[in-house]
C-alpha cells in the first residue's frame, strides 16, 4: 500500500518526500481538528455537571 | 515497511524475475496490504490518545483564550461606541478611573439562551492568561465540548443574590476547570459582562457525588432556605478523568465594577 504510493508519486526521491510530508500534514491536520473532536464525544465519557 | 512481510516476498517471486529488472515495485499482497492497514490503524489510535490528553487541550485552551480576549475586547468598543453617541455620559467617564475601586451595585443580566455567551471568566490564580467564555447550558454538545464554561439554567446570574452555578472539564476540550483543586481561599473569580466586572473570592471545594444537585440551589447545599447572599458554584469531574464524583467550588460575592471604572484591581493586581 505505501510502497505503492511511493511508486506513484512523480519525481526524484526528494520531492516524493516533501509530497509525503505534506500529506501526512494534511491527514493529521484533519484528525486532530474534525475526526478527533467527534470521535471523543462518542466514547470518551467526561460528565463535569450534577444532576 | 513491508519488505519484512513474507507473502509479499513470496508474491515477488510469483511475478518473477522480469518484473524485478524493469521496476522494483512488488505487487501488493493481501496480507501486506492488511498489515499497513494494521499499522496505521494502530499509529492513529496512539495519535488520538495523544491528542485527547495532551495536544487537543493545547489547541482549545489557546482557542478558548483568544475566544474570550475577542469578546471581551467586542464589549469594550461597544461600551466605547455608545460613550461617543451620548456625550453627555462622556465626562463622568473620564472621572471614573481613579485607583480607588468603584464598586456598585451589581447590573443583573437576564438568564442566557442556550449555548448563548454573555460572560468570561478570569481567575488570576491560573495563570494572567486564563480567560474562558461563559454560556448558557451544560450539555457537553451544546456548550461544554465547543465554548468552555456553561452555567446551569435556572440558577442565578452574576451578582445577582443566589447562587451563580457553573460547569467545565476539567480535563480534555480545554481543560477549563483543570487546576480548580489549586484555588487558595480567598482567590479572586472574576466574571466579565458588557456591563462590568463581577468579582467572586474562592471560600471552600467541596468533593460530592454525581446526584448531589444540592449544590447548585440558590444556597448551596441548604433546600428550602432563602437566599441573602451571593454565592458561586463551580462543578466538574472527580477524580480528573473519572465519572465516580464531582468537585465543587464555592465563592462568595465580593464587589461589581462598571465597565466605565475599568478593569477592577483584583484582576489587575495579580495573586498573591
Amino acid at each position: 500500500m505505501y510502497a505503492g504510493l511511493w511508486h506513484i508519486l512523480p519525481g526524484p526521491w526528494w520531492l516524493r518526500v516533501l509530497i509525503l510530508v505534506a500529506l501526512a500534514a494534511v491527514v493529521l491536520y484533519a484528525l486532530f481538528m474534525y475526526v478527533f473532536p467527534w470521535v471523543s464525544a462518542f466514547i470518551v465519557p467526561q460528565e463535569v455537571t450534577v444532576e | 515497511m513491508d519488505e519484512a512481510a513474507t507473502p509479499a516476498n513470496a508474491g515477488e517471486v510469483e511475478v518473477g524475475s522480469r518484473a524485478r529488472r524493469t521496476r522494483p515495485a512488488r505487487r501488493p499482497s493481501v496480507v501486506g496490504v492488511l498489515g499497513e492497514i494494521l499499522i496505521t490503524l494502530g499509529v492513529v489510535t496512539l495519535l488520538f490518545v495523544a491528542w485527547q490528553l495532551w495536544i487537543g487541550d493545547v489547541i482549545y485552551g489557546a482557542e478558548r483564550s483568544a475566544q474570550a480576549d475577542e469578546q471581551s475586547d467586542i464589549w469594550q468598543e461597544q461600551y466605547e461606541e455608545q460613550l461617543e453617541a451620548s456625550p453627555e455620559a462622556t465626562p463622568d467617564a473620564t472621572e471614573a478611573p481613579a485607583p480607588t475601586e468603584v464598586t456598585a451595585e451589581p447590573v443583573i443580566l437576564p438568564q442566557p439562551a442556550d449555548a448563548e455567551i454573555f460572560a468570561t471568566m478570569s481567575i488570576p490564580r491560573f495563570g494572567s492568561d486564563y480567560h474562558v467564555n461563559i454560556a448558557g447550558g451544560v450539555t457537553r454538545a451544546n456548550t461544554l465540548d465547543p465554548i468552555g464554561i456553561g452555567h446551569y439554567p435556572g440558577t442565578q446570574m452574576p451578582g445577582e443574590i443566589g447562587n451563580f452555578a457553573l460547569a467545565a472539564h476539567r480535563t480534555t476540550w480545554g481543560k477549563p476547570f483543570n487546576r480548580i483543586a489549586d484555588l487558595h481561599v480567598g482567590d479572586a473569580i472574576v466574571v466579565e459582562t458588557p456591563d462590568g466586572w463581577y468579582t467572586y473570592r474562592f471560600r471552600t471545594l467541596e468533593y460530592v457525588q454525581p446526584s448531589a444537585v444540592e449544590v447548585i440551589l440558590p444556597v448551596p447545599q441548604a433546600p428550602d432556605v432563602e437566599a441573602n447572599g451571593r454565592y458561586i458554584t463551580m462543578t466538574s469531574c472527580s477524580p480528573m478523568y473519572s465519572l465516580a464524583e464531582r468537585i465543587v467550588a464555592y465563592g462568595l460575592f465580593e464587589s461589581f465594577t462598571p465597565r466605565s471604572a475599568g478593569a477592577p484591581a483584583s484582576l489587575t493586581g495579580g495573586v498573591a
